[in-house]
């Protein structure tokens, strides 16, 4: 038995920890069928490691569900299948791929897979019968979220309205729903991207290698480093070369840059987020940079 | 190397953490004081700030308007206004800050309520050349009502009063007399210029005569620690964790956050309702057993006794538990634009547990700039604040708001949308 806090302080990542546990076992005690937003990132692995703590020593009660986008790093596919086996959850993958094959959504050779993601994953929530889908989202990221509530209400056709939200009060809170609405549910909205940092270095779990400095062959696309790839065909002009990168977020590869870096280990990355001087987001998502209210609007369409 | 374990490396940076909330409107310099404390805190980015100033030339300001960087929602853009609770984040090496950004104006009252619920500071805005309005001094009063512990009264636009003492002074003794109608145990009055960065950061050189703190300083060095009730043990059961695996076949545990004082194992307790007694036989987090639990802790307790306990249950001492209540007295904040009637009913939670409660009286309704208590209408309005009477269907573990912010409080829900309607804060029960 261990006597941790003899002034009764907790840091602030043990309180961030204490609210985001508080979250998973209120969602878990007042949802019929909740699924967990599992991309591999690194986000969505502190997800994981707060709900196998919430439940423990009991298995977390509940299914994982990932978007496939079919381009997704393989690394990451690997640090998943680690989680899901060491855990013993279910994983079920709803595939982008499968989704255009059903005409589920469509593929005009314009749309991002990230966008495509969004109707493959509102068909997936649909199908699952899914009441409440627990995203890694966090309220640093960008401004739109900045504004999200810990539960985000979404109606019939998974839409989010920024000017009709519940007051969340204390740390009571609503999960009322009607029939067909669910509710995507944001444990680690309190945390920076320093805390996830943090956190991973202190619990020492597992995460995808392609986090840390790696060689890579990348090229110079809209002012980032894409990696090359089958699925990312070089354009005119465009040259690849071997670099010492690695990514500060991970999501369809083909839209994903990393940054040149040779931190190889979670200090060395907590140093280098600390003096970052842009976002993770601003850095290397394609998918955010179109215009400067993009992340609002996917966000009202069903978007996580 | 598919994947890799990282390997423990730290406990991660030892760090505090200070909740605060602002109130003031955009004329107050409130968003310009945010983005000042992001700017100066280094939690703005290049790509951030290029937005902003990008924003700032096609509007024709010749200045970067730092306010950009908190109105997060496209129509608040376009209106110029905040509209929801806006929730920053930045860190200095001693703190980690959240900052719940509200709105100042009256109809966004439900937005401040929000805001100041789980602050621990409440940070009042008043632009030095007007001085105490009625907005501020509403802004005071919610943030008594909320017993947000340590209030800041902010005189800001120093710069445009030629950093005068007596403007200082004169705003500092009206704000003092008018708080002493309050509930307010810790006040500092802080003259700044958010725009010009007197006192946000940096001590100011053109006010010399003001010996006090900066804002930064006094952010980072309010004592917070003390405003938790480590006294009366309330833990309210959120959820009962029950492996029935082989290696942990005869676990049964109870989780939840502890919401007062500091449980140990072999402390005796009662199960409330019920009224049944045990002893701690451990207290568990993740994998480890530990000596000691207390707010804001998430843990699971594991009893001696084989007592019934479920979600909604509360485990205290014995001679030191809520009275389980049907009939609670409470003033209530309400957030929809059909009012709140006698008679009326509606569901309610209430730490972990869920009834449905029936209203009983309107008492009155609470001039929230004047104080006065208008007992001649009997129903709240959108943004109005009142004391009501609520009879509920089954008892509630509940304490009264001054005393435990957590037991002390609840929402309403309208059951017909499922919206939260109500926010209340318990004066007694019986």
């Amino acid at each position: 038995m261990t006597q941790t806090h003899p002034d009764y302080r907790l840091s602030q990542l043990d309180q961030l920890e204490a609210e985001s546990i508080h979250i998973f076992r209120e969602v878990a005690a007042e949802f019929e069928k909740p699924v967990l937003m599992f991309s591999g990132g690194k986000d969505s692995i502190v997800m994981m490691r707060l709900a196998e703590k919430a439940f423990y020593p009991a298995k977390i009660p509940f299914p994982v569900l990932q978007v496939d986008t079919g381009y997704d790093f393989p690394e990451v596919l690997q640090t998943r299948d680690n989680w899901v086996s060491r855990l013993g959850v279910k994983l079920i993958v709803a595939s982008v791929e499968d989704a255009i094959k059903n005409g589920i959504v469509v593929d005009d050779g314009k749309t991002s897979r990230n966008r495509l993601q969004i109707g493959t994953l509102l068909n997936a929530l649909e199908e699952g019968g899914f009441t409440a889908a627990f995203g890694g989202g966090r309220r640093d990221e960008e401004k739109a979220r900045a504004k999200e509530r810990v539960y985000s209400h979404r109606d019939e056709f998974g839409q989010w309205d920024p000017k009709n939200q519940r007051p969340e009060l204390w740390s009571l809170y609503n999960g009322r729903l009607h029939e067909g609405e669910h509710m995507r549910i944001f444990p680690i909205s309190n945390w920076t991207e320093l805390d996830i940092w943090d956190y991973i270095g202190r619990e020492g779990i597992e995460i995808p290698s392609i986090y840390f400095s790696h060689q890579r062959r990348v090229f110079q696309r809209d002012g980032m480093l894409l990696t090359e790839s089958d699925y990312n065909p070089l354009r005119n002009g465009e040259v690849a070369e071997e670099r010492t990168v690695r990514f500060r977020t991970v999501g369809d590869l083909t839209l994903t840059g990393c940054v040149e870096s040779t931190a190889s280990t979670v200090q060395e990355i907590i140093e280098e987020v600390a003096i970052a001087r842009v976002t993770e987001r601003g850095a290397t998502r394609g998918d955010d940079r179109f215009s400067e209210a993009a992340m609002e609007d996917r966000k009202k369409e069903g978007y996580f | 190397m598919a994947s890799v374990s990282t390997g423990s490396t730290n406990d991660g940076r030892k760090m505090d953490l200070l909740r605060f909330a602002t109130a003031g409107s955009v004329d107050d310099g409130k968003s310009t004081l945010i983005g000042r404390l992001l700017l100066d805190s280094k939690a703005i980015f290049e790509d951030q700030l290029a937005a902003v100033e990008a924003t700032s030339s096609a509007k024709g300001h010749d200045y970067t308007d730092l306010s950009l960087l908190t109105d997060g929602l496209r129509s608040e853009r376009e209106q110029g206004i905040t509209i929801d609770v806006a929730y920053r984040y930045f860190a200095t090496p001693k703190r980690k800050f959240i900052i719940a950004d509200t709105p100042g104006h009256v109809q966004y009252t439900r937005n401040m309520v929000t805001g100041a619920s789980t602050a621990d500071l409440g940070l009042v805005l008043v632009d030095a050349r007007h001085g105490m309005t009625e907005q501020s001094r509403r802004h005071a009063v919610l943030l008594s009502l909320l017993r947000v512990p340590h209030l800041v009264l902010a005189i800001n636009k120093m710069d445009l009063v030629d950093y005068s003492q007596e403007i200082y002074d004169q705003i500092a003794a009206d704000f003092t007399q008018f708080a002493t109608k309050l509930n307010v145990p810790d006040l500092e009055v802080i003259p700044i210029s958010a725009l010009q960065g007197d006192n946000v950061v940096e001590r100011s050189e053109n006010m010399k005569w003001y010996s006090g703190p900066t804002l930064m300083h006094h952010l980072e060095n309010v004592h917070v620690a003390s405003d938790r009730d480590l006294v009366d043990v309330r833990f309210p059961v959120q959820y009962v964790v029950r492996p029935k695996s082989d290696e942990h076949h005869d676990y049964r545990g109870y989780a939840g956050q502890v919401a007062g004082g500091v449980l140990r194992p072999g402390d005796e307790v009662v199960v409330l309702p019920s009224g049944m007694t045990s002893r701690i036989a451990g207290i568990d987090l993740f994998d480890r057993e530990i000596g000691e639990a207390f707010p804001p802790m998430s843990v699971t307790v594991r009893l001696e006794d084989d007592v019934d306990v479920s979600r909604g249950d509360m485990l205290a001492r014995v001679n030191n538990a809520p009275k389980p209540s049907q009939d609670i007295d409470a003033m209530i904040c309400w957030m929809t634009t059909n009012p709140l009637r006698p008679r009326q009913k509606l569901a309610i939670k209430h730490t972990t547990r869920s009834a449905r409660a029936l209203v009983k009286d309107v008492q009155y309704r609470l001039d929230v700039n004047t104080l006065h208590r208008d007992s001649a209408t009997k129903e709240l309005g959108l943004n109005e604040i009142g004391r009501i009477q609520l009879r509920t269907t089954v008892p509630l573990l509940v304490d009264p708001y001054s005393k435990n912010r957590t037991t002390g409080s609840f929402i309403l829900i309208d059951e017909a949308t499922g919206v939260t309607v109500g926010a209340g804060m318990i004066n007694t029960a019986s």
